[in-house]
């Protein structure tokens, strides 16, 4: 379910993956990159997520590290060895830092708590995107 | 209150034991001390009664002896003729009154006819007629005689001490008066205590001495609880002085003599009620009996005032040990109370700190299911901003686009009150008294805690719940964290792997059991039996306090029930806690009384 940003501010049009299971998130996230020139592609489960990546590639990916149906470790771990040179930028809630020091061990590029502000999350995604390129 | 029962007991039986240990040997020492005492006393007493009134007796015996023998002597030694000669007779009682102090009266010669030829003596007796006097019938058949005391021919009580000369009708009789004032002094001597009194009676109860008042058992009576003795005419032998009794040659005595003990008995007086001893002893032959008696109370008083001087001690030691015994098991009990009260305040510390640290335990799961939609309504915030920005730009307003975004932070927003709520409802419940409580709807209760936590875990709990149930009596509060411990032990055995955690309710033997069974890793045996100790955790330092299990242990046992546990290495683990049931039945499905099937009542968590 690709759906194009409705602002086309940025030249290079940016595509990640949002692996997240809240849909209001998902959703709410997709609008507010979108108007940012991100094209966003949620996800609402860990296996969607996969089956998106075996899809098309992405820029980099965002991912929530707590879902029901799949540890986001798990999710990572497979992302790292479908597409190695994906950046994969993590979410967790607060208190869950020694999960996101497992992701970072298991090659994340960073990770943020939520909620976050939208800047610092634009911000990881530019570095993760320009260091990709 | 049962508290109140038990400090009451408890006080009770401290109080007796110090009571028994201390008071039982005192008052078996006493008892025993105060026996012998008594019974050595008594013997002490009695023997030295005893021996004055055989004293006395022994010295009456010897008064009547040596009377006797002085006109034996004089009948022997003068023949009849010159006794017949009044004026002979009349020296001869001067001289004999002369060597004896005034005891011979008089003294007089009677022929066989019994009539008195001579006499000397203050009355005027001669030609007096003896004929019929009982004295005389005794003189005449006997060598010597000693007569009973009676009034006589002069109407004054005396008696005769008389000796025959001769036999047949050529018999005379001498015969003497004993002054009875004299007589009468040895026995009065015999005066010991304020009570005590002895007289002489004969065998037929009359008195041969005069009582200084009437004794308190006529003397029939007192002969009547003598055993049966001989009587002898005979005097007893009196030893010579300095001799050794029964070795004295002589008249060999055909009576008791000095060796007769005095018979002694104790016998009460019907009218007043108090116990008399008895001391009888024979005399003259067993003609008369020597009475000493006297008052129990003044023979042994200075028995009793000892005594009474050793019941006061005992009392006043017993009052000592009881008020002792009193004060100190106040003391103790007190202080157990107040140890017992802090020991509580204690558990409930200990208790509320375990609930806090499951709440700690809840946190993590609740942070989260509170983070999602903290997060959704910051993003639509900022997404409304971003079309306000269209708007200053000039752009036209989504205006359908706000409302939605709206729409969705107030739907985010009560779902974080709900989460809050679900929370506050577990931590502000702090009542630890005991209330009927629904044990299904403290398990959903529970669940519902726990709900998305399992979720991220990958756990599926499925709820067993039976209808119809007992209530059960218990604090809802302490239960509820007992059922959040458990199932968060059990989430924890299944974190990284996932499974299932089945809570089933039953009824059985008179018990609410509650099973909390997990899929997780299991328990090694070793660990199983350790498992309810205190602060024995195998969670990394920090994590676990090694605190829950055995805080669920108490709470359980507080409430009268217990807790079991069965675990299989890499099968689960399933905790049964079994409480006593209370007044009432559960009955929320009224119209669905039989017990769920497996897996119909899920629903709390998510596949």
């Amino acid at each position: 379910m690709a759906t194009m940003g409705t602002h086309e501010a940025h030249p290079h049009a940016v595509d990640i993956l949002l692996v997240d299971d809240e849909r209001g998130f998902a959703d709410v996230l997709r609008r507010r990159l979108g108007r940012r020139g991100i094209r966003v592609t949620t996800a609402l489960s860990g296996t969607e997520g996969i089956q998106k990546l075996r899809d098309r590639r992405f820029h980099a990916a965002v991912l929530d590290l707590k879902m029901e149906d799949m540890d986001g470790i798990e999710v990572l771990k497979i992302f790292k060895r479908m597409d190695p040179d994906m950046p994969v930028i993590m979410l967790t809630g607060h208190g869950s830092e020694q999960a996101a020091r497992d992701g970072m061990a298991h090659g994340a590029f960073d990770y943020l708590t939520k909620p976050c502000e939208l800047e610092e999350l634009l911000e990881k995604i530019c570095q993760a995107v320009g260091r990709r390129r | 209150m049962n508290g109140d029962r038990y400090y009451h007991s408890l006080r009770r039986n401290i109080l007796g034991i110090i009571l028994a240990v201390s008071l039982l040997p005192l008052l078996m020492i006493a008892a025993i001390a105060g026996w012998q005492f008594h019974t050595a006393y008594r013997h002490k007493v009695v023997d030295h009664l005893s021996e004055l009134v055989n004293n006395h007796a022994r010295h009456i015996d010897t008064f009547l002896q040596e009377k006797l023998s002085d006109i034996q002597v004089l009948a022997a030694v003068h023949p009849v003729d010159r006794l017949k000669d009044e004026k002979f007779l009349g020296r001869l009682l001067i001289l004999l009154q002369e060597k004896h102090g005034g005891v011979f009266v008089d003294l007089g010669l009677v022929d066989a006819r019994g009539f008195q030829q001579a006499y000397a003596g203050p009355f005027q007796l001669t030609q007096a007629r003896y004929t019929d006097a009982p004295w005389f019938q005794e003189a005449l058949a006997r060598p010597y005689t000693i007569s009973d005391v009676f009034l006589g021919l002069r109407g004054l009580p005396h008696f005769i001490v008389a000796v025959r000369i001769g036999e047949g009708a050529d018999a005379w009789v001498v015969r003497s008066t004993i002054d009875f004032v004299a007589f009468n002094r040895l026995v009065e001597n015999l005066r010991i205590g304020r009570t005590g009194q002895a007289f002489i009676v004969n065998r037929q109860g009359e008195f041969q001495t005069r009582p200084n008042r009437e004794p308190d058992l006529p003397p029939q009576e007192l002969l009547a609880g003598l055993q049966p003795q001989k009587v002898s005419h005979d005097l007893p032998a009196v030893p010579a002085e300095g001799s050794v009794p029964g070795r004295v040659p002589g008249r060999a005595p055909s009576a008791p003599s000095d060796d007769v003990r005095p018979f002694w008995t104790e016998r009460r007086v019907p009218e007043t009620g108090r116990s008399l001893l008895v001391f009888s002893r024979p005399l003259k032959g067993g003609q008369w009996i020597l009475f000493y008696l006297q008052d129990v109370q003044d023979a042994f008083s200075d028995l009793y005032r000892a005594r009474r001087l050793s019941l006061g001690v005992l009392v006043l030691s017993a009052l000592a040990v009881a008020g002792t015994a009193w004060t100190l098991s106040r003391r103790v009990v007190n202080r157990i109370i107040q140890v017992d009260r802090e020991k509580e305040m204690m558990n409930e510390q200990v208790i509320e700190a375990g609930k806090l640290a499951s709440i700690g335990e809840l946190a993590a799961g609740i942070a989260h299911e509170i983070n999602n939609p903290v997060a959704i309504m910051v993003e639509e915030a900022g997404w409304v901003e971003d079309l306000l920005g269209d708007l200053e730009k000039g752009e036209p307003l989504d205006v359908e686009e706000v409302r939605r975004s709206l729409s969705q932070i107030r739907t985010q927003g009560a779902r974080c009150k709900e989460i809050t709520h679900k929370l506050l409802s577990f931590a502000r419940r702090t009542d630890p008294t005991v209330q009927q409580v629904q044990l299904n709807k403290l398990v959903q209760e529970v669940v519902g805690l726990v709900e998305q936590r399992a979720k991220y875990a990958g756990v599926r709990i499925r709820t067993h719940l039976t209808d119809g149930i007992p209530w059960v009596s218990m604090s809802p509060a302490e239960m509820q964290q007992v059922l959040l411990n458990l199932v968060n032990n059990a989430l924890d055995a299944m974190e990284k792997t996932g499974g299932t955690l089945d809570i089933t309710t039953r009824f059985e033997d008179g018990r609410v059991i509650v099973d909390v069974a997990d899929t997780g890793e299991g328990i090694p045996p070793a660990n199983l039996q350790r498992i309810f100790d205190p602060f024995f955790t195998t969670k990394p330092v920090g994590r676990g306090t090694g605190l829950g299990l055995s805080i669920c242990y108490g709470i359980v046992k507080k409430m009268g029930g217990d807790i079991t546990v069965n675990s299989a290495v890499g099968v689960g683990t399933a905790f049964h806690v079994y409480l006593p049931a209370g007044d009432g039945v559960e009955r929320e499905r009224a119209e669905n009384p039989k017990e769920e099937e497996d897996g119909s009542n899920d629903g709390f968590a998510g596949g």
